[in-house]
């Protein structure tokens, strides 16, 4: 569904140097990153601020001509052909509406039925679907510009799918969302790609999201592709750790165990860190055998922690 | 061409949901059309007071210099009301929401240019069209002939695409100097000033400026000549004044491919 290769983006800027003099200057977005996208696939696309997500993104819905590289969506060269292409994506800005600001959300959703000749049935069909399970019904009335940042994202993801989009790009779909807002998009997102078979493409800072609804993930920094594969993957490349927390009868000096490093210590409480990939049994009865052991619990690597020591 | 058809569908779609708001406001419409009428009509008031102390200007009669306001009132009146939103585009450039146009099916010019279409500035065109019908009613001496009466539509008309090209063009440079709406406007509104007086009271570098740099003569001087059965002051061979639709047609490609230009080299922005 989506095809890059070898893509590059160059942002040619001038910089104050001095009171007059400017100097030009290159911001390497993307610097060659190659993927492919099967359909029907969920991707997490996660990266530091400033990796080259979103400009890939606009790369990928034909927003930026690419300074060079192959790119293919649906068959399409977004660059050339875009406003064909748009009719066969949906695109999710969290940081910007793609509603009219001054119009009542289904005002909105009238002229993209127009705009995209949306068969009335699917138009019908789509709007009902949405509005139940992103919880619009009171909403469709409000002027954009007077719903909240959760609602807005509600009504932008709607919008995005009205035509029935093959492909769903989502840039920071969660960003301000609180708990129960993003319960309720992640669960709308994973019906989606379940039942529709939509492939979606999605950015985020909050990993949990991809730790809920993509399977792989690709990992960007400074416009280069880090990793690419699911996300157990991702723990043994990140060289991710997890840890044991043990709570002794008493206060006692560092626990030394082969196998495993103890990285914090707080009165009778220490923490002992050991590869993600080994077993924690051995580790727990040697621990049991040899100090006063009164309760211990595995904590699970953090996502997040992976990410960080990658980016390092 | 198929561009062009989806362009002038969007744009229509869009225009009809903006009119379809404004006329949910009948009165607010109403008022804000007439106080646009009436702003717009001070500059003919200037030009009645003017007339007022001379029955001259520039060897024109009142009729006369009414019909050349007319005609340049309505012509940028047409462009300014379907057009006259492209001056937005800089901002919309700069604050990044120009990328949530681009993701839509219908060419991003049809959208700027239909977006928010305020359609009291109908006000313009209303105006420049009663001066227009008054001066042709008073217009004394004139050999009317079925070229020349043929021409008062096709110079309006000309004169609407030459302005709305000027627009176009002032959006596409935009692309590069985010803040240049200023430029264009003083070709604009600034242009229909000038030409609302006839070009003999003008210096003849001024008028060759904007015959062959500008083409603004083509709106209304140089058909308007024609019909009153005077030469211009350039001495330009006589087909000239029947050049606008051409000149027109010109200055359209013109903006078309500088909106082009603009339009590839779209950046975005950071976030
Ligand atoms: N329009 C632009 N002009 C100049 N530089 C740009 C432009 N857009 C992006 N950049 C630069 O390209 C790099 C990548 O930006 P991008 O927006 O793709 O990052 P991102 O991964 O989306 O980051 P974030 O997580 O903060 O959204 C940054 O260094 C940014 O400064
Ligand atoms: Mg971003």
């Amino acid at each position: 569904m989506i095809e890059v290769e070898d893509l590059r983006k160059v942002f040619a800027v001038r910089r104050r140097a001095g009171r007059l003099r400017r100097t030009r200057h290159e911001v390497r977005a993307v610097g060659g990153i190659s993927f492919s996208v099967p359909r029907g696939e969920m991707v997490g696309y996660i990266g530091p601020n400033g990796a080259g997500k979103s400009t890939t993104i606009k790369m990928l819905t034909g927003i930026l001509t690419p300074s060079s590289g192959r790119l293919r969506v649906a068959g399409i060269d977004p660059a050339r052909e875009r406003t064909r292409l748009a009719r066969r994506i949906g695109v999710v800005f969290g940081q910007r509406t793609t509603l009219w600001w001054d119009l009542p959300l289904l005002d909105s959703y009238r002229l993209m039925r127009r705009m995209y000749r949306i068969p009335d049935d699917r138009y019908h069909a789509n709007l009902a679907r949405c509005t139940e399970l992103l919880d619009l019904g009171d909403l469709l009335e409000v002027p954009v510009r007077q719903l909240s940042l959760g609602q807005r994202m509600r009504g932008d993801i709607a919008a995005a799918l009205l035509h029935d989009p093959e492909v769903l790009y989502l840039d920071e779909p969660t960003i301000g969302l609180d708990v129960l807002s993003k319960a309720k998009v992640r669960e709308f997102l994973r019906e989606l790609n379940a039942d529709r078979g939509t492939t979606v493409l999605l950015t985020t800072h909050d990993l949990s999201d991809i730790e809920q609804l993509c399977k792989r993930v690709m990992v960007i920094d400074h416009g280069r592709l880090m990793y690419d594969g699911d996300l157990d993957g991702l723990h043994a490349v990140g060289e991710s750790e997890r840890m044991l927390v043990i709570d002794l009868e008493r206060e006692l000096p560092p626990i030394d165990v082969a196998g495993c490093r103890t990285v914090k210590v707080e009165g009778p409480r220490q923490w002992l860190a050991f590869p993600a990939g080994a077993s924690a049994a051995p580790l727990v009865a040697e621990v049991a055998e040899r100090w006063p052991l009164v309760d211990l619990s595995v904590r699970e690597p953090d996502i997040e922690d992976v990410i960080a020591r990658m980016y390092a | 061409m198929a561009d062009l058809a989806a362009g002038a569908r969007g744009y229509g779609l869009i225009v009809a949901m903006w009119v379809r708001t404004t006329m949910a406001y009948r009165m607010s419409f109403a008022m804000t059309a007439l106080g646009n009428l009436l702003m717009t009509a001070a500059d003919f008031a200037t030009i009645a007071i003017m007339f007022s102390h001379t029955d001259v200007l520039g060897g024109f009669t009142f009729a006369e210099v009414a019909l050349l306001y007319g005609t340049t009132s309505t012509s940028l009146g047409l462009a300014d009301l379907l057009l006259g939103n492209l001056d937005r585009i800089g901002g919309r450039i700069r604050d990044g929401t120009m990328d949530t146009l681009l993701v839509r099916p219908v060419p991003v010019f049809a959208q700027i240019a239909a977006d928010r279409f305020a359609l009291r500035r109908i006000g313009r065109v209303l105006q420049g069209l009663i001066v227009l019908v008054w001066s042709l009613t008073a217009l004394e001496g004139v050999a009317w002939t079925p070229v020349s009466v043929l021409l008062v539509p096709v110079m309006v008309l000309s004169g609407a695409a030459i302005f709305g090209a000027v627009f176009a063009c002032g959006a596409a440079f935009q692309f590069w100097a985010t803040d240049a709406a200023e430029v264009q406007n003083s070709f604009t509104y600034g242009g229909n000033t000038l030409t609302q007086y006839p070009p003999t009271i003008f210096t003849k570098e001024l008028v060759r400026g904007v015959t062959f740099v500008v083409p603004l003569a083509f709106v209304n001087w140089l058909p308007a000549l024609h019909i009153l059965g005077r030469d211009d002051p350039l001495g330009l061979p006589g087909w000239v004044d029947f050049a606008s639709p051409l000149v027109a047609a010109a200055c359209c490609a013109l903006a078309g491919l500088a909106w082009r230009t603009g339009l590839r080299g779209y950046r975005s922005t950071g976030s």
